[in-house]
């Protein structure tokens, strides 16, 4: 089978790859454009190791075919960071120490990232259950959770001040 | 060295500072096994056996071999048949064969997914196909999984070759129980003679798995010339060096193994699986392999730990003395001999000082997938079952269950049942933390339930290297050979930054190739920070002596005349009174007149591991509709010797709890009849995920261990000990019946609230 021809724009740019039909978008980010950021823990969508935003909704990388991502706007963990600076999700991560082997990492903070856009004041059980598609096995969620409760506080300050 | 002892002198080690590999995390930049690329790279894939148990009659690898885009196609034809041989390499002895065997299996499949033959090809299509064209013939034997099934004198018999170890006489059969251990003191008859008050219980565990995220992944590359680079992500980059000789039959020195980032091991990366496959296709095929697998193939394939089966019988006086204990474990190893049952036997009594004693352990082999390491191999499973039965004993002696554990337990001074003399443990001090913490006496909500449980872990200490490299400006590099799989980096970092006095951000970390740095054992054992922090602490220490000569040389006096205080070199040389103290950096620039760069290296083998113990508190809430145990509230202590990076510490107890209240509620391998693993995905293989659990107390106890040179001890594996009894004992508390058969999933909670309403 031949491969296809994709445009789409990652992280603000124009990317374009080619992809076998049954290829994902995970491998298609993984392979083709060498973003490795997003990794896969389980290719099956039960991991959340793998998550990405695809036109403003999180989506896991592994479950959507890369032919599908002709014309969307994709966003990935190697976007988060702005202009040399961290995200207040990222160095809240590293402030409260929400990370041991790291592999989880990219996808909690890509999805906790999607909650925190459309709540910006979620409760200690919003968080919980919306990050339950993001499986870590380091570190018991605690610092996970702490670290996003915080970065949301921190976003909201901002915003009041802004 | 001055008293780093002395907490208040202490300026690094004792903080919080953000690790220096975070950044690389948290933007998707660190390097993982499955991210590196190299040009030409083929796809390597592994053909694995569907059947529990098979006689391999023949494979023909003829047509794979003949597809476009196959690179190359091996099978145990291509790899040494090795003896029999026990190999020392990090936790635990392996014997070469059977490791040789579990990576490519030989003349039969001994459990689904044992490996078979494996294809390079162009991509992941091509080796797809290629393995769908590879035919094996199979005599199907009949297949065995349960433990106590395969003691039995009729059970299939997995290996001809093996016999049970550890008898009087070495018997006239071959048998699954591969060798009885036995462990003990004291008269056990004469002590149930004495007691008031007998206990006992049966409990069963199943298989778990570690379920790191990361799947095991690596490229490997050999050339020419046969020298051979392998990127992995693996718990030693030496382990997996010695490994990959050994099954190939190649010499150390042309094997350069780089350690990747590792995505989680907790025991089950500390042995090979791919990368001896992967430099052999790369040898056959000339081009670097890379090999990822499958989360379906590390369930099939790597890991578990044992599903076991654990008697305890406990005898004690009216006043709660423990006098008498009798422990049976039953551990099933997999496909080949080597369960933690040895650790669970020696781990099983440890926090107790009971004057009669037998514990007796099987090592099992089974139609499985080969047991590796677990966090404190061995040790939940025993405890799972003590401490079970030490909470029925306090209720049937009418006593609070820590005073009992408090009336019972060792101290230093006294004599393990597994052989040493404790020294220097904190064992009463960390079950008075969770006595005193206001979790302790909180009130309970209705169907709620309270258990408490302690546990026990050796920690080791053993071979490590570490280098100091000073750089020009004064900042410094640390160079160990221990991947980091929790954050050790930043302990290293803290470490070398408290002894030189500099801040821990001129400090940078690295893990190092094998051929950068000296031997290390792997990181596993709860060793890292201990021992290979000793060689940091130690080799840091060498830099500050050489600094104390250069600066007595640039002031022209006796070394003795330098003191090293804040990171500065001081002069005490009363003839000297107007020089200025030399920082670090002001030594490093001079250093090409005093002896040329400023740099050390340490390689020792740790000893005076300090022993670790947790005790645990657990409140859970069960839905009698659903049959659905909530953990509602979790307190975790534990005797951490002296925190480097506290927030680090803290976050090993979390993981570890969170990991032992999956075992006990959740996790468990199923098999069909046909003896396939029957949840091989996270679908149905169900690890707790955030909205499980709730915030998880870890409270430090301190007591320091004095022969570690900032009062460590491990801490990464006491914490994954208490939680299966601790939740165990908790719905116990609950419901008013003891559960014995792990997990404790939604059925079995039904049918036990059930029996009790009707
Ligand atoms: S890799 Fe996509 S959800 Fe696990
Ligand atoms: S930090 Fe290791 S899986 Fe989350």
């Amino acid at each position: 089978m031949s491969k296809r021809h994709i445009s789409t724009t990652v992280n603000g740019d124009a990317a374009e790859f080619l992809a076998e039909p049954g290829a994902t978008l995970l491998d298609a980010l993984r392979d083709e454009l060498r973003l490795t950021g997003a990794k896969e823990g389980c290719g099956s969508g039960d991991c959340g190791a793998c998550s990405v935003m695809v036109d403003g909704r999180l989506v896991c990388a592994c479950l959507m075919l890369a032919p599908e991502a002709e014309g969307r706007r994709i966003e990935t963990i190697e976007g988060m960071a702005q202009g040399g600076r961290l995200h207040p999700l990222q160095q809240k991560f590293l402030e409260h120490a929400a990370l041991q082997c790291g592999f989880c990492t990219p996808g909690l903070l890509v999805a906790a990232k999607a909650l925190l856009d459309q709540n910006p004041d979620p409760s200690e059980t919003e968080v919980r259950y919306w990050l339950a598609g993001n499986l870590c096995r380091c570190t018991g969620y605690d610092k996970v959770i702490r670290a996003v409760m915080d970065a949301a506080a921190d976003l909201r300050q901002v915003r009041r001040a802004s | 060295m001055t008293d780093v002892m002395d907490r208040p002198a202490l300026k690094v080690v004792g903080t919080r500072p953000i690790r220096p590999d975070g950044v690389d995390k948290v933007t998707g930049r660190a390097q993982f096994g499955a991210d590196f690329h190299l040009p030409g790279m083929l796809v390597g894939k592994i053909k694995r056996s569907p059947h529990a148990h098979a006689r391999i009659v023949s494979i023909d690898t003829r047509k794979a071999r003949a597809l476009a885009g196959v690179k190359a196609v091996i099978t145990a034809a291509d790899l040494p048949d090795l003896a029999s041989q026990e190999y020392e390499a990090g936790e635990s002895a392996s014997n070469l064969r059977d490791l040789s065997q579990n990576c490519m299996a030989r003349d039969k499949a001994l459990y689904q997914g044992h490996a078979l033959a494996a294809v390079a090809a162009v991509s992941a299509q091509v080796a797809d196909e290629a393995l769908d064209l590879i035919e094996v013939v199979y005599e199907v034997l009949p297949h065995v999984i349960d433990v106590e099934a395969a003691m039995e004198p009729s059970a299939p018999v997995l290996h001809a070759h093996l016999f049970t170890e550890g008898l009087a006489e070495r018997p006239a059969t071959a048998s699954n129980i591969a060798k009885v251990n036995r462990l003990g003191r004291g008269d056990l008859e004469a002590g149930f003679g004495e007691a008031d008050v007998v206990v006992q219980g049966r409990y069963t565990t199943k298989a778990v798995h570690q379920g790191y995220i990361e799947p095991h992944a690596c490229v490997a590359q050999v050339s020419q010339d046969g020298q051979c680079q392998v990127w992995s992500s693996s718990q030693g980059q030496f382990m997996v060096r010695t490994y990959c000789a050994k099954i190939l039959g190649l010499e150390i020195a042309d094997i350069r193994v780089t350690p990747a980032e590792i995505g989680g091991g907790f025991g089950g990366k500390t042995t090979v699986y791919l990368e001896p496959l992967a430099l052999a296709l790369s040898r056959q095929s000339g081009h670097p392999v890379k090999m990822v697998m499958t989360r379906e193939e590390v369930f099939r394939a790597t890991g578990p730990t044992s599903g076991a089966v654990i008697e305890v019988k406990l005898g004690a006086k009216q006043d709660g003395t423990i006098v008498a204990a009798d422990v049976v474990l039953k551990y099933q190893a997999g496909a080949f001999p080597g369960s933690p049952v040895g650790a669970g036997s020696m781990t099983a009594l440890a926090a107790y000082d009971i004057p009669n004693v037998a514990i007796t352990g099987y090592d099992v082999v089974t139609n499985s997938p080969k047991v590796a390491a677990y966090r404190a191999p061995g040790a939940p499973i025993s405890a799972f079952g003590v401490e079970s039965a030490i909470d029925d004993l306090a209720r049937e002696l009418g006593m609070d269950p820590i005073v009992l554990r408090e009336k019972n337990g060792v101290v230093s001074g006294v004599k393990a049942v597994y052989g040493p003399t404790y020294r220097d443990i904190g064992y009463l001090e960390t079950l008075k933390a969770i006595k005193d913490h206001p979790h302790y006496a909180a009130p309970l909500g209705p169907n709620q339930g309270r258990g408490v449980a302690v546990g026990f872990w050796f920690n080791v200490g053993g071979e490590s290297t570490a280098a100091v490299h000073v750089n020009e400006d004064g900042s410094a590099v640390v160079v160990t050979g221990n991947p980091d799989i929790g954050g050790s980096r930043a302990s290293m970092a803290m470490m070398a930054a408290e002894v030189l006095g500099l801040p821990v951000e001129q400090v940078r970390p690295i893990v190092a190739d094998t051929a950068s740095i000296g031997f290390s054992m792997l990181t596993g054992g709860s060793r890292t920070t201990f021992a290979t922090g000793m060689a940091v602490t130690q080799a840091a220490g060498k830099i500050v002596e050489d600094v104390k000569r250069r600066a007595a040389l640039i002031w022209d006096t006796t070394v003795d005349k330098v003191a090293w205080e804040s990171g500065q070199a001081v002069c005490l040389d009363a003839t000297k009174s107007a020089v200025k103290p030399l920082t670090l950096a002001a030594i490093a620039a001079q250093a090409g007149r005093t002896g040329g760069p400023i740099s050390a290296e340490v390689s020792l083998n740790a000893q005076g591991a300090g022993p670790g113990f947790a005790v645990h508190l657990c409140d859970v809430e069960i839905d009698r509709e659903t049959g659905h145990v909530t953990v509602v509230r979790y307190t975790a202590a534990q005797d951490v010797g002296r925190a480097i990076h506290p927030a680090y510490v803290e976050g090993q107890i979390q993981g570890g709890v969170a990991q032992g209240v999956g075992w006990a509620l959740n996790e468990e391998y199923i098999f069909d009849a046909d003896g396939q693993m029957e949840n091989a995905g996270f679908l149905d293989y169900r690890v707790p995920v955030a909205s499980d659990l709730p915030m998880i107390d870890a409270v430090l106890v301190e007591v320091p261990n004095p022969r570690h040179p900032f009062g460590a001890k491990g801490v990464g594996e006491a914490p994954i000990v208490p939680p299966l009894a601790a939740v165990a004992n908790a719905v116990r508390d609950a419901l008013g019946v003891r559960m014995c058969d792990l997990p404790l999933s939604p059925p079995k909670i039904r049918a036990v609230v059930d029996g009790l309403a009707s």
